[in-house]
């Protein structure tokens, strides 16, 4: 059973990996898009090494919902509704959604996720040690 | 000009890997200007060539139904020059296809030295306007010069065919006799 600290590494290997950064830059608060430049098809590339780092199956739209995100019926006028922001909680609980959901444009939510989102992402799916 | 940066599949296992070569000539018009006095070819079109024999790769998996095309690359080490006279073999390895998108290792010998190594990750376009990015015929005649239906092996082993599918788009035979064998110089 990896610990909380593998997991970090494992994911930051990933991330470096997959983004050309520095291990410096890849740190908890870190923003995947904000931060390390990562763009859509950077996402597909990043899910292929957590399945192989971890040995686990990340399902699309697990990590990264872009089926809800496109849907009309979960966003209107460039901003994710209420029903759509209750289906995000539901498919991320390892994400904070609370900052997003006081504007919740579409177009800001690729600037949410954090490393440390998807640690506790990872964590929910592997056992892991403290 | 041909955008062929790959001369033939020397071998071909669906789903698995596939590997093609390519002769660096004289005859190319860049070399000459890449570099004026040292002809090389340039890294660009070795990485296309690998992107080649690896996009068909990928895009074999679904029996040529899905458009792939060269989305990311994120490594890429070249460790010396190849010049006319060299014939590189590019090996790719399918490493996953998802319904997004794939990604392969690739790597280019001048025989038994290590010229290059990549990963090359394909995006599966779903945008319906796109409709055919090749003309269908077009399509199943590159594929059948390059050699993947010579040497190919589909997963139970069995000779690799071109899918019925594409066959009645052209409205070709589909017993191995290439399109345009008879009249055409090619596509």
């Amino acid at each position: 059973m990896p610990t909380k600290k593998e997991v970090f590494e494992k994911i930051q290997v990933a991330l470096v990996d997959a983004l050309g950064v520095d291990d410096e830059d890849v740190t908890l608060e870190a923003t995947l898009v904000g931060d390390l430049g990562a763009e859509s098809i950077d996402f597909l590339d990043i899910v292929f090494r957590l399945e192989k780092g971890f040995d686990i199956k990340i399902p699309r739209g697990e990590l990264f919902p872009e089926d809800i995100l496109t849907d009309s019926k979960y966003v209107q006028e460039g901003k994710v509704t209420e029903a759509g922001l209750d289906e995000l909680r539901k498919r991320m609980p390892f994400a904070n959604l609370d900052q997003f959901a006081q504007n919740p444009v579409v177009q800001d939510f690729g600037n949410l996720l954090t490393v440390a989102d998807m640690c506790r992402f990872v964590e929910s799916k592997v056992e892991v040690t403290d | 000009m041909r955008w062929y940066w790959i001369d033939r599949f020397i071998e071909f296992e669906s789903g698995r890997y596939a590997k093609a070569i390519k002769n660096i000539s004289l005859a190319e018009d860049h070399v000459h200007d890449h570099f004026p006095y040292y002809p090389m070819i340039p890294s660009s079109l070795v990485i296309e060539g690998m992107a080649q024999t690896g996009g068909l790769l990928v895009c074999e998996v679904n029996q040529f139904a899905e458009k792939v095309v060269l989305a990311k690359l994120p490594k890429v080490v070249f460790h010396c020059d190849a010049v006319p006279g060299d014939t590189l073999v590019y090996t790719t390895t399918i490493e996953y296809v998802r319904e997004e998108g794939a990604m392969v290792t690739a790597t280019s010998h001048k025989g038994d030295v290590l010229h290059a190594e990549a990963e090359i990750v394909f995006a599966h376009l779903n945008d319906s306007r796109l409709a055919n990015l090749f003309d269908p015929e077009t399509f199943l005649r590159m594929v059948r010069l390059l050699g993947a239906f010579d040497v190919g092996h589909a997963a139970d082993g069995s000779p690799l065919k071109p899918p019925r599918r594409l066959v009645e788009m052209v409205g070709a035979p589909d017993d191995g006799g290439g399109i345009g064998d008879s009249e055409d110089n090619g596509p």
